[in-house]
């Protein structure tokens, strides 16, 4: 990967989570809980713009051009971002792998060979740090919680597991992380299974193409189009 | 309604030095939750730098229906308010 593929696996994991969490927005299990997702998702959205603008910098496009203009191919986002959101226990799930994953991927950026993507990161990494503790109190509930929920949980842990596989690939903070919120949970750590992969190659699952389609219209038909 | 999460009353202390003063309520699962809840609603403009919850249930109110016998004796002592001496000259705060 190149610098600029590098910068972009960041920019375009936050920028298709925030847009798949604000799905939540008025839709919440409870109106508390829907500002929290949509907190979350302005949060991811803050460090997509940063970065992508970063990435753009390069051949001068900018956030909006990499945002609103590119093809599914060319993001190098992970599948699990753009799965869909299921129920609340799967949107809990995706929460939970994801932060888990970008905490320690900001904290080791923060003192890292590049200062700018280093402060980004020094911002990022305390969100993260609150949305991993606020995926992990929730996992922890449901999973913990009734059968009902539990069933829920573990479910979507199955079939989230997978998708895991190009996240971490043998990064031990991620998976010790993970596994003490899971066992905490009274969840079981899937084993082994499929391992779908692709996404920092553009290889894409069929749900990116709709959520762009939808996050880009207006801007496709619209160029430039302001609030 | 039992399904329905307990109510929370939150109080926030804007500052050091000041203290926690009510700001609203919300309802959450337990006292964790409502911790979080009350970051993500009341404080996402640098409202505070502490929360505290509170379990609505677990406050005692005076009733308006006792509103005068708790309140009005107190409006016509007027010995208890401090207007009977003469403020030193230059005290600004008192």
């Amino acid at each position: 990967m190149t610098a600029v593929d590098e910068l972009l696996a960041i920019g375009d994991d936050a920028l298709v989570a925030a847009q798949r969490l604000g799905e939540w927005c008025s839709r919440g299990p409870e109106m508390e809980e829907d500002v929290a997702l949509a907190n979350v998702a302005l949060d991811q959205l803050g460090v997509a713009r940063l970065v992508l603008s970063y990435a753009g910098e390069a051949d001068g496009r900018t956030e909006d051009d990499l945002a609103y203009l590119r093809e599914d191919f060319e993001f190098r986002n992970c599948l699990l971002v753009e799965l869909p959101n299921g129920d609340f226990a799967t949107t809990i799930g995706k929460l939970l792998l994801l932060s888990g994953y970008q905490k320690p991927l900001y904290e080791s950026l923060v003192d890292g060979p590049d200062e700018r993507l280093g402060a980004i990161a020094d911002k990022a990494r305390k969100e993260s740090a609150y949305h991993l503790e606020h995926s992990a109190l929730w996992t922890v509930r449901l999973g913990d919680g009734t059968d009902e929920s539990h069933r829920r949980m573990q479910a979507a842990v199955d079939e989230l597991w997978p998708y895991t596989h190009e996240l971490y690939a043998g990064n031990g903070a991620w998976l010790s992380t993970v596994e003490s919120v899971l066992a905490e949970a009274t969840l079981e750590r899937p084993d082994g299974g499929w391992q779908p992969g692709g996404g920092r190659r553009g290889v894409h699952t069929e749900h990116l193409g709709y959520l762009l389609a939808e996050m880009q219209v207006l801007h496709r038909a619209h160029p430039g189009a302001r609030w | 309604m039992s399904n329905e999460w307990p109510l929370w009353e939150v109080f926030i202390r804007a500052r050091r030095g000041l203290s926690h003063t009510h700001v609203g309520s919300l309802h959450a699962p337990d006292a964790t939750v409502a911790l979080h809840h009350a970051r993500d609603v009341y404080t996402r403009r640098q409202e505070g730098v502490s929360i505290w919850v509170v379990p609505a249930a677990a406050i005692t109110a005076s009733s308006p229906d006792e509103k005068d016998a708790f309140f009005d004796p107190a409006a016509d002592k007027v010995y208890r308010h401090p207007t009977f001496y003469a403020v030193p000259e230059g005290v600004a705060h008192l």
